[in-house]
C-alpha cells in the first residue's frame, strides 16, 4: 500500500509548526500505524533528515502514551482503539492521511507529535486517590463491595489517561478524564471519606490547568479508546454540586 | 541491627540472610531492624529510578515515612511504566477459597516453580507479605473482581493447583499500578516527592564505595542533571528488549542496571529469561513488538496442534481450517504430556513444548511457528457470554491485531520473550554489591529463580516497594543520618556527568550508515537464535564472537540523527542499544557457564527426553558477575543456594 502523509512538524514548544508532506510506499496492511511511522522514520534517518518525534511505549493499547490526531480524529478512524492498535488495513490504498498532535492549551507541544500531559498528573495529585498509607489497610474482605458497583468502578477505572478526550473536545475539556477517577472512587466504599474534598479539589485543579468547560457534545466519549461513558460526567456534576453544598 | 546472619560470606558475597527457621526470618529481621527517627528522616534524601509497581510503591511508601524522595521515569508520566501491561493477576496466600492455600504453599510453589534456583529466605518473605499487598491495594480503591456476595474473587493461574490469583478483568497490572501511582501522586501533591518525568538515569555516582546519587538526562532539553541521594533505588524493570522483539514496552531498557553494573554492582543470573507461551506469533519483519495474550486464557483454552504434519501443512497453506481437523486428529500435547497440570503447566514447560511441536513440523501459521489455543470446549461448557466476560478486552484485542475472532476460530499463539528473572544481584535487604544502591522488582534477580510463575511479578514488585524496601533501606539509612548532602561539584559527580555527556557526543559523531534499529534487530536475531529457548555450547560460543563484532560495528557505523541539546529519542535509543549489546554478551557468558538445564535456561546438551536436567551438585548457586572492563572477561562469584525447607527434586508436572 502507499500513502500521502501530511505530518505536523514543530521543533519545540515555541517554534512555528507546519504540515510537511511525505510519500510512503510498500506498506503492509497488517502493520500498525506506528510501525508505518517507524518505516518512514528509518527512511528519514538514512536520508539524513530529522525523524518525526512521537510518543509511544507499550504498543498494546494500555500505557496511554501514544497520541496522534489522525485525519481529524483522536487516535484515528478505528473505534475504541489507541493509535498503536490502529492497523493500516483500516485505510484505503493511496489515501492522504493527516497526522497532528493533541491540540489543547493545557497540553503544550514538546516536539512534532509529542505533547506534555503533566496537567493530568497534577489533577490526580490534587485528589485522585484514597489517603491510605502503606500498612494502614484492614483485611481486604472486611469491606464487601456490591458486584454491580465494583463493575461500574472498574469501567471508570479503565481510563488510560491518554488525553484523547481533551483532543477531541472543541473546548479542550478534561471532564471525561476527571469524571472517570471521581466516579471510580465515588462508587466504592473506600472513596467515601474524601468524596467531597476530592470532587472539589480535582475540578479546581482542572480549571487551573486551563482546560475548557464541558458543553455535553459527547465527542470525548465517541473518541475514547477505552469507551469511558458520558454518564461519568453526569456523576461528576452531581458529585461536584453535592460537594459544593456540603462545603458551604 | 538485624540479627547475625547464619550465612557466611562466600566468594565475596554476603547475602545477609537472618538466622532461624525460614518462617521466622522476616519477623526476626523486622524486630531487630535499625530505625530512623522522624526528625532525621526529613533530612535524608532517597532517589528512586523507575515508577512501575516497585518504584512507585517504594517512592510513595518512603515518602509516607517522612524521607525526602526524588523519583525519576523516562515516560511522560509515572502512570505509564510497563507494569501497566500485566494482564492476568496477582498471587496472594489469602486462602479465601479454602482450597488448601497457605504462605508455605505459595513459598513452596514459587521455589519449585523457579526450578530450585531462588533463595528460600527471600521467597518465604515474598509469600508472607503477599497477604498485605492485597489489603493495601483494596484499601486504595483498586477495583478487583468480586463475587455476588461482594467479596473478592480468585482464579487459578499457570503453575498452581489452588485459586490464589486476584484480578481486575484483563487489566490487573494497570489497576495495581494506578493504585501505586495515585499513592505516589498524593505524596507529590504533599511535597514529599519531587517527580522528574522524561528523565533517564545516565550514571550512578559512587563516592568511597557508596552510592551517593545519579546523573539524569532531561530527555526534553538534553541536559544532564546531578542529583544527590543518601541511597539510590533502581526499580527499572527487566531487559527483555535485548531480544528486540519481546512483550516489553518499546522504551523498556537495561541502561540504569547496566550503568550500576559497570560501577560495581554484580549482575545475577543474566541468562535466566522467561519465554511466555501465549503471545501472538510474529507476522513480518517490520514488526516492532510482540503482544502477549494473558496466560489466564489457558484456564479455559486448550492448546493443540494437528497429530500429523500433513494436516499442519494444509492449515499453513490455507487449505484446511482448525475446524476441519477432527477431535481424534488433534494433539492436545500439554494435556497428553503433563496430565496433572495440563494446559496450566508452567511457562517454561509450555513454551518448550510449543517449540518442540513446531520443530516437529506441526506448526499452524505460515512461518511454521504457531500453535492453537482453542476455546470451543469452554464456550460449549460455559456459554459465549461467560467466556467473553471472563477475558474482558483480551478477545477484542486479539481480533483487532489479527483480524480473526477467537470465539469462532482458535487463537494462534507462540512463545515470546516476556520477563527476565536475572537482574542485579541483591542481598536479603535488596542491596546490591554497592552500598546504598538497591534494586527492586524485575530489576533484581532475587525471587523467581530460573523461572517465574504466573501472577508473581506484580506480587514481587509491590512486595519490594511497599513492604520490604521501607524496612531494609531504613536499616542502612540509620547509619547515614550524619551524612550531609554532598556538593554537586564533587569530582565524582563532575566526572560521572562528563562521561555521560562524552558518550553522547561520540554516538552523534560516528555518522555511520546503519540506523539504531538495524543494530537492535541484528542483536535480537543473535540472542533469539543462540540464547533463546534452546541453547548449546557451540551456539553460545559463536554468539559471543558475533556480539563482540556487533559491538565494534555499532561504535563505528551507527547513524544517530539530530543534536545534543534537544528532544532526541533516537540518541536516547542509541545509548540503550549500546548497553543491550554489552549485556547480551554477559548473558551468553552466563548461559555458557551454566552446564545444566533449569527453568528458562535450556541447554540442549543437558536433557532427559526433552525434559530439563538440572545439576544440583555443581550448579545450585547464583552466578553473580563482576564487571572487569570492556574487553576483559567478567569475574564469576558464586552464592551457594541452600534448600532446608523444600526438598530438591526433579520438577515434575506430569
Amino acid at each position: 500500500m502507499k500513502f500521502k502523509l501530511k505530518v505536523w512538524r514543530q521543533a519545540n514548544q515555541n517554534a512555528q509548526g507546519k504540515l510537511v508532506d511525505y510519500d510512503i510506499d510498500g506498506i503492509n496492511a497488517d502493520m500498525s500505524f506506528l510501525e508505518m511511522v517507524d518505516v518512514l522514520n528509518d527512511k528519514l534517518i538514512k536520508k539524513g533528515e530529522d525523524p518525526i518525534a512521537f510518543d509511544h511505549d507499550c504498543r498494546e493499547g494500555i500505557c496511554g502514551m501514544c497520541s496522534m490526531y489522525i485525519s481529524g480524529r483522536a487516535h484515528g478512524p478505528q473505534h475504541a482503539a489507541t493509535t498503536c492498535q490502529l492497523y493500516m488495513r483500516k485505510f484505503k490504498d493511496g489515501d492522504t492521511i493527516y497526522v497532528e498532535p493533541w491540540r489543547a492549551r493545557a497540553f503544550p507541544i514538546v516536539k512534532d507529535l509529542a505533547v506534555d500531559r503533566g496537567a493530568f498528573d497534577r489533577i490526580i495529585a490534587a485528589g485522585g486517590f484514597v489517603s491510605v498509607n502503606t500498612g494502614q489497610a484492614q483485611d481486604a474482605n472486611n469491606l464487601p463491595v456490591e458486584k454491580a458497583f465494583a463493575e461500574k468502578a472498574m469501567d471508570a477505572a479503565a481510563c488510560i489517561g491518554c488525553g484523547a478526550c481533551v483532543a477531541a473536545c472543541k473546548n479542550a475539556s478534561a471532564m471525561l478524564f476527571v469524571s472517570a477517577k471521581v466516579s471510580q472512587m465515588a462508587l466504592l466504599p473506600q472513596g467515601q471519606p474524601e468524596r467531597t474534598r476530592r470532587a472539589l479539589a480535582m475540578v479546581a485543579q482542572m480549571d487551573a490547568e486551563g482546560f475548557g468547560n464541558c458543553t455535553n457534545t459527547g465527542a470525548c466519549e465517541a473518541e475514547c479508546p477505552k469507551e469511558i461513558s458520558l454518564t461519568n460526567i453526569a456523576r461528576l456534576n452531581r458529585e461536584y454540586i453535592n460537594a459544593s453544598v456540603i462545603a458551604e | 541491627m538485624a540479627e547475625e546472619s547464619n550465612q557466611t560470606i562466600t566468594d565475596g558475597l554476603n547475602s545477609k540472610i537472618p538466622g532461624g527457621p525460614v518462617g521466622d526470618k522476616w519477623t526476626t529481621y523486622k524486630r531487630n531492624v535499625k530505625l530512623v527517627n522522624p526528625a532525621n528522616k526529613r533530612k535524608i534524601e532517597v532517589i528512586v529510578v523507575g515508577t512501575g509497581l516497585a518504584g512507585a510503591s517504594a517512592a510513595a511508601s518512603l515518602a509516607e515515612l517522612g524521607y525526602k524522595v526524588k523519583a525519576f521515569c523516562f515516560q511522560d508520566s509515572p502512570r505509564r511504566a510497563h507494569s501497566i501491561a500485566a494482564q492476568g493477576g496477582i498471587n496472594s496466600a489469602k486462602n479465601y477459597k479454602n482450597d488448601g492455600d497457605s504462605v508455605f504453599r505459595l513459598f513452596y510453589d514459587t521455589v519449585k516453580g523457579g526450578d530450585f534456583r531462588a533463595r528460600e529466605a527471600n521467597v518465604h518473605r515474598l509469600a508472607e507479605v503477599s497477604v498485605n499487598i492485597i489489603d493495601q491495594c483494596v484499601a486504595q480503591g483498586v477495583p478487583f473482581a468480586r463475587e455476588y456476595g461482594g467479596l473478592l474473587d480468585n482464579r487459578s493461574f499457570g503453575g498452581a493447583q489452588v485459586s490464589r490469583t486476584f484480578y481486575a478483568r484483563g487489566q490487573t497490572g494497570q489497576q495495581l499500578l494506578l493504585g501505586a501511582y495515585q499513592a505516589l501522586e498524593r505524596q507529590i501533591g504533599l511535597g514529599n516527592v519531587e517527580m522528574f518525568t522524561r528523565h533517564e538515569m545516565a550514571e550512578v555516582v559512587t563516592i568511597d564505595g557508596k552510592a551517593r546519587g545519579i546523573i539524569a538526562k532531561n530527555l526534553i532539553t538534553g541536559a544532564f542533571e546531578k542529583h544527590f541521594g543518601h541511597a539510590v533505588l533502581l526499580a527499572t524493570g527487566g531487559y527483555g528488549n535485548v531480544f528486540f522483539l519481546s512483550t516489553n514496552a518499546m522504551g523498556s531498557n537495561v541502561t540504569a542496571a547496566w550503568k550500576a553494573h559497570k560501577k560495581g554492582a554484580f549482575f545475577g543470573n543474566p541468562c535466566y529469561t522467561q519465554i511466555h507461551p501465549t503471545c501472538i506469533p510474529v507476522s513480518g519483519d517490520y514488526q516492532s513488538k510482540l503482544t502477549l495474550m494473558s496466560e489466564s486464557l489457558r484456564n479455559d483454552g486448550r492448546v493443540w496442534v494437528p497429530k500429523t504434519k500433513e494436516d499442519a501443512k494444509a492449515i499453513r497453506e490455507g487449505k484446511k481450517r482448525a475446524e476441519d481437523i477432527k477431535e481424534e486428529d488433534r494433539d492436545y500435547y500439554l494435556e497428553r504430556k503433563y496430565p496433572s497440570y495440563g494446559n496450566l503447566s508452567p511457562r517454561d514447560i509450555a513454551s518448550r513444548a510449543a517449540k518442540e511441536a513446531c520443530d516437529d513440523g506441526r506448526g499452524i501459521v505460515a512461518s511454521g511457528f504457531g500453535v492453537f489455543l482453542d476455546f470451543a470446549d469452554a464456550i460449549k461448557r460455559l456459554g459465549v457470554d461467560v467466556v467473553k466476560a471472563r477475558y474482558g478486552e483480551l478477545f477484542p484485542m486479539y481480533q483487532n491485531i489479527t483480524n480473526e475472532d477467537p470465539l469462532k476460530t482458535p487463537m494462534k499463539i507462540y512463545p515470546a520473550v516476556h520477563y527476565t528473572m536475572g537482574g542485579l544481584w541483591v542481598d536479603y535487604e535488596l542491596q546490591t554489591s554497592v552500598q546504598g544502591l538497591y534494586a527492586l522488582g524485575e530489576a533484581n534477580f532475587s525471587d523467581h529463580g530460573a523461572n517465574r510463575l504466573g501472577a508473581s511479578a506484580l506480587m514481587q514488585g509491590l512486595a519490594d516497594g511497599y513492604f520490604v524496601a521501607p524496612y531494609t533501606v531504613g536499616n542502612y539509612l540509620a547509619g547515614e543520618i550524619f551524612t550531609k548532602a554532598i556538593d554537586l561539584n564533587h569530582p565524582a559527580f563532575v566526572e560521572a556527568e562528563k562521561s555521560a555527556s562524552d558518550r553522547q557526543k561520540t554516538l552523534l559523531g560516528i555518522k555511520g550508515k546503519r540506523s539504531v534499529d538495524d543494530f537492535h534487530k541484528a542483536l535480537g536475531h543473535i540472542m533469539w537464535e543462540y540464547c533463546g529457548m534452546a541453547r548449546s555450547a557451540e551456539g553460545l560460543t559463536k554468539a559471543r564472537k558475533l556480539l563482540q563484532d556487533l559491538r565494534k560495528e555499532f561504535w563505528s557505523d551507527v547513524l544517530v540523527p539530530g543534536g545534543l541539546n534537544e528532544f532526541n529519542p533516537e540518541l536516547d535509543k542509541a545509548g540503550r542499544v549500546a548497553d543491550f549489546i554489552e549485556l547480551g554478551e554477559l548473558m551468553v557468558v552466563d548461559a555458557l557457564n551454566r552446564n545444566e538445564s533449569c527453568g528458562g535456561h535450556f541447554r540442549v546438551e543437558y536433557q532427559d527426553e526433552g525434559e530439563a536436567k538440572r545439576d544440583d551438585e555443581n550448579y545450585a548457586y547464583v552466578a553473580a558477575w563482576e564487571f572487569k572492563g570492556m574487553d576483559a572477561d567478567p569475574q564469576l562469584h558464586k552464592e551457594p543456594l541452600q534448600f532446608d525447607n523444600v526438598k530438591l527434586a526433579v520438577r515434575s508436572y506430569k
